[in-house]
C-alpha cells in the first residue's frame, strides 16, 4: 500500500490517477499508522512552502517522516520541504536534504515560474533506471534546491540545479514525474520497484 | 529556457470533437479522450479542451469528461470555455484540470484572476486574450471576438500577469481561422514584455508559420487545431521540421 500524504496542499488527483495508471494501490492518508505502515510514502505539494511546512508540523508529521526507513518520495513542494530551508516564506523545513531553496533570481528574458518540459541529466539513482541522459520532464516552479551532496539529477533554468535529490531512503523530484509522460510514469514505476 | 511547446486544442461540445472552420459548420473529429491520448503518444506537450457547450446539462457532460481526460493522460492538460467563478474552476480542479482558462470572464471581472490564482495558484491559471487592431491599435474583444472592449492588448496582459495568471494565451482575431501566420512583431513586444510563458494561439496554417511564432515571435508555446485534426501534420513530423530549424522541442 502506499500512503499518499493529506496535508490539505493541493489536489493530488493526477498523482492518484498516476498511481492508478501503473495498477498500485494507494491511499489519501494523514494517518500516523497508516503512513507508518505503507511500504512507499509519497509527499506532494502544490503551493507555498511555508503553509506547507505548518500544514505538516499541525498534523505533527514532520517527525513521523523523519523516522520513516521505507522509501519515500516527495514532489515539487513536497520535496522543497524536505530540504533545511525555504525562501518562500522564510521556511525552516524538515532538513532531510541537505539544500537551502531559494527563488530563481529575475533574470531578463529568463521566465519565473520555470513552467514546461526541461532535461535531466547526471541521473544518478535507481530511480532513473531506463532513463536516458536528457529526457525531458515537467516543472512548475519559482523555487529551486541549488546542487548539494544529495543532488541525483539536475536541470537548468538557466544555471544548474537540482532536479532531484536522495537521502537514504528519501527521494524528492523538483519536477511532475505525474505529468512528465511514458519518462515520468516510468519513474514513479522506479520509485515504487525501489 | 524549457523546450518550446506544442499544444493541440480540442473543442468539445456535448462530449465529442469538434473544430469550426471559419466558425460556420462544425465538423466531427472524434472523441475527445481518444483524441488527446493519440496526440500525448505523437509528442504533444500538452493539451487544451474548450467546452463549447451552450447549457447547464452539456456543462455537466464536461465536468465528466475532463475526469476521464485526468484518468487517461500523463500529460498537463488545460480546461476552458464557460468559467466565470472560482466555483467553476474548483469544479474543473477537483474532476483532475492541470489549468483553467478564462477569456471573457475575466475582462468583464478581473478579481477573478487574483481569486483563482489566490487560491490555487498561479500555475493554474491560464488567461486567454483575444484582440484585433482598430487604427494601429490592439484592442481586446471578448465572445469569440464579437465584441469590441476599451481595453489595450499591452496593458491588459500586465494587469493579467500582475493579477496571478500563470500564462497568456493570445489569439490575433484578425488572423484566427485564416491560416496565414502570426502576427509575429506583435508577439515578440508582448513576450519580452511580461514575465510568464505566452502561448500563439490562431493563425498557424503551415510548420514555417508555427516556426517563425516560437523563433522571431519569441512565444514559448503554439496551440493548433484544424492542422493536427484533419491529419494535415503529425505533431512528430512538426517536432522533427522545428528541430531542423534549431527550435529546441521535446522529443
Amino acid at each position: 500500500m502506499i500512503a499518499v500524504i493529506d496535508y490539505n496542499m493541493g489536489n493530488i488527483c493526477s498523482l492518484g490517477n498516476a498511481l492508478g495508471r501503473l495498477g498500485a494501490e494507494w491511499v489519501l492518508t494523514a494517518d500516523h499508522d497508516v503512513i507508518r505502515n505503507a511500504d512507499r510514502v509519497i509527499l506532494p505539494g502544490v503551493g507555498n512552502a511555508a503553509e506547507a511546512m505548518a500544514n505538516l508540523q499541525r498534523l505533527q508529521l514532520p517527525e513521523l517522516i523523519w523516522k520513516l526507513r521505507r522509501p519515500v518520495l516527495g514532489i515539487c513542494v513536497g520535496m522543497q520541504v524536505m530540504c533545511r530551508h525555504s525562501e518562500e516564506g522564510d521556511a525552516e523545513c524538515m532538513g532531510i536534504f541537505d539544500a537551502k531553496v531559494k527563488r530563481f533570481p529575475a533574470v531578463p528574458g529568463i521566465k519565473v515560474p520555470h513552467m514546461g518540459w526541461s532535461r535531466i541529466s547526471n541521473l544518478e539513482s535507481k530511480l532513473f533506471k531506463g532513463i536516458e541522459k536528457g529526457s525531458y520532464v515537467y516543472f512548475v516552479h519559482s523555487y529551486y534546491a541549488p546542487l548539494c551532496p544529495d543532488t541525483i539529477a539536475t536541470s537548468r533554468h538557466p544555471e544548474m540545479y537540482s532536479a532531484a535529490l536522495k537521502y537514504e531512503n528519501f527521494y524528492g523530484t523538483q519536477f511532475h514525474p505525474e505529468k512528465s509522460g511514458d519518462v515520468g510514469e516510468r519513474i514513479i514505476r522506479n520509485f515504487l520497484e525501489i | 529556457m524549457p523546450a518550446k511547446r506544442i499544444i493541440p486544442c480540442l473543442d468539445v461540445k456535448n462530449g465529442r470533437t469538434v473544430k469550426g472552420i471559419n466558425f460556420e459548420g462544425l465538423a466531427d473529429v472524434g472523441d475527445p479522450v481518444e483524441l488527446g491520448a493519440r496526440y500525448a503518444k505523437e509528442g504533444a506537450d500538452e493539451l487544451v479542451y474548450l467546452d463549447i457547450s451552450a447549457s447547464k446539462e452539456e456543462r455537466a457532460t464536461f465536468t465528466d469528461l475532463v475526469r476521464r481526460i485526468a484518468q487517461r493522460i500523463n500529460i498537463p492538460f488545460t480546461v476552458g470555455g464557460g468559467i466565470s467563478s472560482v466555483e467553476d474552476a474548483a469544479r474543473l480542479l477537483d474532476a483532475g484540470a492541470d489549468k483553467i482558462t478564462v477569456n471573457s470572464a475575466a475582462v468583464a471581472n478581473p478579481q477573478l484572476i487574483t481569486d483563482i490564482a489566490a487560491r490555487y495558484g498561479r500555475q493554474f491559471v491560464v488567461v486567454a486574450i483575444d484582440a484585433r487592431q482598430i487604427d494601429g491599435e490592439w484592442r481586446v474583444t471578448t465572445h469569440g471576438g464579437s465584441r469590441l472592449t476599451d481595453r489595450e492588448l499591452f496593458s491588459w496582459a500586465k494587469e493579467v500577469e500582475e493579477r496571478g495568471a500563470g500564462e497568456i494565451m493570445f489569439t490575433s482575431m484578425d488572423h484566427d481561422g485564416t491560416r496565414s501566420g502570426y502576427p509575429c512583431d506583435t508577439f515578440a513586444r508582448l513576450c519580452d514584455s511580461l514575465s510568464i510563458p505566452v502561448i500563439a494561439s490562431g493563425g498557424a496554417g503551415s510548420v514555417a508559420d508555427i516556426a517563425e511564432v516560437l523563433d522571431a515571435g519569441h512565444a514559448d508555446a503554439a496551440l493548433a487545431a484544424s492542422i493536427f485534426h484533419y491529419g494535415e501534420i503529425t505533431i512528430d513530423a512538426l517536432k522533427q521540421q522545428l528541430t531542423e530549424k534549431g527550435i529546441e522541442v521535446r522529443r
